[in-house]
């Protein structure tokens, strides 16, 4: 058939040898599906699945050895120099408009799926594949995704927020349903049969009335689609899916758990060579400001392999033939920074965010809090809740492979935003957009903005300056000094309560800078767009997420919601898993918890009494009745809990969001115990109940929930950025703690599937309501309310010596 | 830091003599992934504190990023590539392909190597056996209720009698 994926850019696994001078592709997607060649693994839940005849083949996993022997098709890893690149592609269809932009059959009848949303590991590709295939009736098996690579998939954006699945999902259903469309068109046509008469199984569309009469989507794709999406296909009714809801094993994990190359850390481009950059720790706001004074080289002298020292305004990296040499070499130059301005004292930022310069927004007026406060409340009471700035904090340092000439750029990224890199970096190393192509590699997990997008700029600089492909890996303690932070905020409630115990205002108002700064095609986004000579401003901060579950999915008749932007952080902001609504789900669902005190109410009760929304409620009881809640008000007093024989002390507190207030819903129990003599928390147990409406992938799912859970447990007690006057001071992993397998809880999830209502993202809802469910469970446990996460032994013990 | 070259560097990886040239103090991992290609070991942190880079030297899990070359010459080196058969994926593997044990993926390879080698010197580990193996092995994503069940199974699969 001819397609515009036809081109020459794209390359077979079926090709002898490796064209694109790129090894590190080894292990295809397709070469696992393939069953000539290959091994069977004995995937429980395929198993399971084939049983019900719904994937034709064994998933196989390709003979010891291949990886570094055979060629690749690895979305993202073809690539010929960027020039000639850029030509060959030029005829492939990236609008989005058409059905070809999306989807292409072979005339093996192999679908490649043309998708703009990356994975970060959630199991995206995946869940959307099943979301084709199932549209398509066709295998999952007969399905490859190829991704985020500028010049060959739509642009869907940013992938984040846990949007994928329920913004860029039902697009690309639409463009299957009006492929299979299409396809029976032709079918019927060719075996003389009505549409009406025509059914489809494996990708074989045969008659309901003769069954000799059958013809393969292979053999009718023998044409590009050609048109635009009208959006009148039908969507397959909820009732007929039997992939979509079923637990399909991940599609890349296989390659991941067998050596393959999976990720950007292991890409090897011929010619590549290695680098490091060298930064201060030192910076302010939104930013890198110091600047060398001077530099001493000398101890690289007679080092082996060292290429270049480059050097470009403040901006210093070493490239060197060999990774190890670069090692070396970055910890042998010695450079004097200069002085900048302090940073604050880490024990003064929330008080000092009050008074930051910013600009005040109210964006939620329901009611009249304060005549209500004046006239119905019997008692009205306030509280502040106080954030800490947060840390990505991924396995990997972040990695960039690229490769600039003077007429193109190659570069591969594990960017969340590949699309935006071209407009960002293009300005910075003197090429067009257009002339960079950008290719999505997975990278060491992500939970947001973290050093990916500014890696790929450093690795860009240098490669132009040395004129070679080159390979950057971060350094752990760089990660952690440079990635962008989830910022601290500061969160103020207050809330009114009746003469019956019932909520009658709440007013709340938080302090955040915005939770984005990314690369946004603004050079000054990027930490080198700030170091080169001349440097580039960042963009002005913008108002993003630093609201995100302010508002409250309570039925209160009188709100308001007052956000304060920041506009001087002391550290660089931007998007963490769920940006400010860990902090907002946090104060207001301690504050919930609170009132609910006062009032003497049981927390689960008093927290459904004021709630109309039934998904709301259910997912409420669901943790609770998984849980196995106890109904009574929180505290010692109540739960009649003594000191177990070793001093310690037991409670149980529930957190509930629905997250951005609009979307998924969770809420999860916890049960923790609390050691006062050493102050220290452990979580026992979490029970969870979430409702994302209709479920693709169950076991996807609750991989991702346990990830929220564990994660959310880790910001509760554990994680925090810590700084003195100069540096970032938690540089590797003995200064930022998270999770330990020791900490884990058991964790039992319902998860309730609303085959009726539109799939919802779920990678960040049941983060939400977790640092509340543990500091409300602290309370129950002895009395203590914690308004500052996270809650380490030191502040549990200084909070329960202040009783 | 002795940087200086001499000539190749004979070690045993996988079952595999292998000459390479490097500095006797190059750390282990970038020999592996850039001079054998074999890319299951990862970059965490260069400071042994993550177990991303884990591998096993004569059965022992070492963080081959602080591990110098020359120390692991006359000792046999065994990566997650060289735990499988031709024709056959490890027990450990299998547990955890099985029990989809991964998000990201990135601290799999360590997390497998070190299961290998607790399996092997405690093949009915309890959970607080796994918990304390584990200490050193980072996972960010939060995939541990999933490890440890790939590890007993793996544990249990050995225990009927598939060798680890």
């Amino acid at each position: 058939m001819t397609t515009p994926t036809d081109t020459p850019i794209r390359i077979s696994d079926e090709q002898p040898g490796d064209p694109t001078g790129i090894h590190a592709g080894a292990i295809s997607r397709r070469g696992l599906l393939k069953t000539s060649g290959g091994i069977v693994v004995g995937f429980s839940l395929a198993a399971a699945f084939r049983r019900a005849g719904l994937l034709a083949q064994e998933p196989t996993v390709p003979p010891a050895g291949t990886p570094a022997a055979t060629p690749s098709i690895e979305p993202g890893l073809v690539g010929t120099p960027a020039a000639q690149t850029q030509q060959d592609v030029q005829t492939r269809d990236v609008s989005g408009d058409t059905i070809d932009s999306w989807l292409s059959i072979d005339a093996d009848g192999k679908v490649t799926i043309y998708c703009g949303k990356v994975e970060l590991g959630t199991g995206l590709w995946t869940a959307l594949t099943q979301i084709v295939v199932e549209e398509l009736d066709v295998p999952v098996n007969m399905a490859t995704l190829i991704a985020g690579d500028t010049l060959l998939t739509p642009d869907q954006g940013t992938t984040a927020g846990s949007k994928s699945i329920q913004v860029a999902g039902p697009v690309i259903q639409q463009a299957a349903a009006e492929a299979r469309m299409i396809l029976l068109a032709r079918a019927s046509e060719r075996l003389g049969a009505p549409v009406d008469d025509l059914q489809v199984n494996d990708g074989v569309v045969t008659t309901l009335f003769d069954a000799s009469k059958q013809i393969s989507y292979g053999e009718l794709a023998t044409d590009t689609f050609g048109t635009a999406i009208t959006g009148d296909a039908p969507l397959k009714p909820v009732d007929s899916y039997r992939v979509v809801g079923q637990s399909i094993p991940r599609i890349d994990i296989v390659e991941k758990l067998t050596g393959g190359p999976a990720y950007i850390h292991d890409l090897t481009v011929d010619g590549m060579v290695h680098a490091r950059v060298i930064r201060p720790f030192v910076r302010t706001l939104n930013g890198i400001a110091a600047t060398v004074e001077s530099m001493d080289d000398s101890a690289l002298q007679g080092m082996p392999g060292i290429i270049q020292v480059v050097v470009n305004g403040s901006f210093v990296g070493v490239v060197a033939e060999r990774e190890e040499q670069a090692v070396r070499a970055a910890e042998a130059l010695r450079i004097t920074w200069s002085q900048i301005e302090q940073l604050p004292d880490i024990n003064q930022v929330h008080a000092l965010m009050r008074e930051m310069p910013a600009e005040e927004v109210e964006t939620v007026r329901t009611g009249d809090v304060e005549g209500a406060f004046a006239t119905q409340a019997s008692q009205v009471v306030e509280a502040s809740y106080l954030a800490p700035f947060q840390a990505h904090a991924s396995m990997g340092p972040s990695c960039s492979v690229a490769d600039v000439r003077p007429d193109g750029a190659t570069i591969w990224s594990a960017s969340q935003g590949v699309y935006a890199l071209p407009g960002t970096i293009g300005p910075i190393i003197g090429l067009a957009p257009e002339q960079i192509r950008v290719i999505y590699k997975e990278g060491a997990g992500c939970y947001g903005h973290n050093g990916a997008d500014d890696v790929c700029a450093d690795a860009a600089v240098l490669s132009k300056a040395v004129g070679r492909p080159v390979r950057l890996l971060w350094s752990r303690q760089g990660e952690f000094a440079w990635e962008p932070k989830g910022p601290a905020m500061v969160m103020d409630v207050r809330g009114g309560l009746d003469a019956d115990g019932n909520i009658i205002g709440w007013d709340y108002t938080v302090y955040t800078p915005t939770h984005s700064t990314r690369p946004g095609r603004q050079p000054g986004n990027m930490l080198v767009g700030q170091q080169i000579d001349p440097p580039v401003e960042p963009a002005e901060l913008g108002q993003v997420g630093g609201d995100r579950n302010g508002p409250n999915n309570y039925s209160f008749p009188n709100q308001r919601l007052t956000v304060h932007w920041i506009e001087t952080p002391p550290l660089r902001p931007s998007a963490l898993r769920s940006l400010g609504a860990v902090a907002n789900g946090t104060a207001n669902e301690s504050f919930m918890d609170e009132l609910a005190t006062l009032a003497e109410a049981d927390p689960v009760e008093f927290r459904l009494r004021h709630l109309a929304d039934p998904r709301a409620i259910e997912v409420i009881r669901r943790a609770a009745t998984r849980f196995g809640w106890e109904a009574r008000p929180s505290g010692p007093e109540y739960s009649g809990v003594i000191s177990a024989a070793d001093g310690t002390v037991t409670g149980r507190g529930i957190g509930f969001a629905r997250y951005e207030s609009e979307f998924a819903y969770a809420a999860v129990a916890v049960e923790v115990t609390v050691n006062p003599a050493d102050g220290t928390v452990r979580v026992n147990r979490v029970a969870v109940g979430h409702d994302c409406g209709l479920i693709i992938n169950p076991d996807g799912l609750q991989n991702q929930i346990d990830g929220c859970v564990i994660q959310g447990i880790g910001r509760a007690l554990k994680e925090e950025i810590t700084f003195d006057a100069s540096s970032v001071t938690s540089l590797d992993w003995s200064t930022y703690s998270i999770m330990r397998f020791a900490d884990i809880p058991v964790i039992d999830i319902e998860l309730v599937d609303r085959p009726d209502q539109p799939p919802l993202g779920a990678g960040e809802p049941a983060i939400v309501p977790v640092v509340a469910a543990v500091g409300n469970a602290i309370y129950d446990a002895t009395g203590v309310r914690l308004r500052q996460y996270p809650f380490t032994p030191q502040r549990v013990l200084a909070a329960m010596q202040a009783m | 830091m002795d940087s200086t070259p001499v000539g190749p560097v004979t070690i045993s990886v996988n079952g595999e003599s292998h000459q390479v040239e490097a500095t006797p103090d190059t750390p282990l991992l970038y020999i592996l992934r850039n001079e054998l290609g074999l890319h299951a070991a990862k970059f965490g942190c260069g400071l042994a504190q993550c177990g991303s880079c884990t591998v096993l030297q004569d059965g022992q899990p070492i963080r081959s990023c602080v591990t110098p070359v020359e120390r692991t010459v006359g000792s046999e080196i065994t990566t997650l590539e060289g735990l499988r058969t031709e024709d056959k994926l490890h027990p450990v593997q299998q547990a955890f392909i099985e029990e989809q044990a991964a998000q990201c993926g990135y601290c799999i390879p360590g997390m497998m190597m070190t299961a290998t080698a607790l399996i092997r010197s405690n093949p009915e580990p309890t959970i607080d056996d796994i918990n304390t193996a584990f200490d050193g092995n980072l996972c960010r994503c939060g995939t541990h209720v999933r490890i440890v069940r790939a590890v007993q199974r793996a544990a249990g699969a050995a225990a009927s009698g598939t060798s680890v």
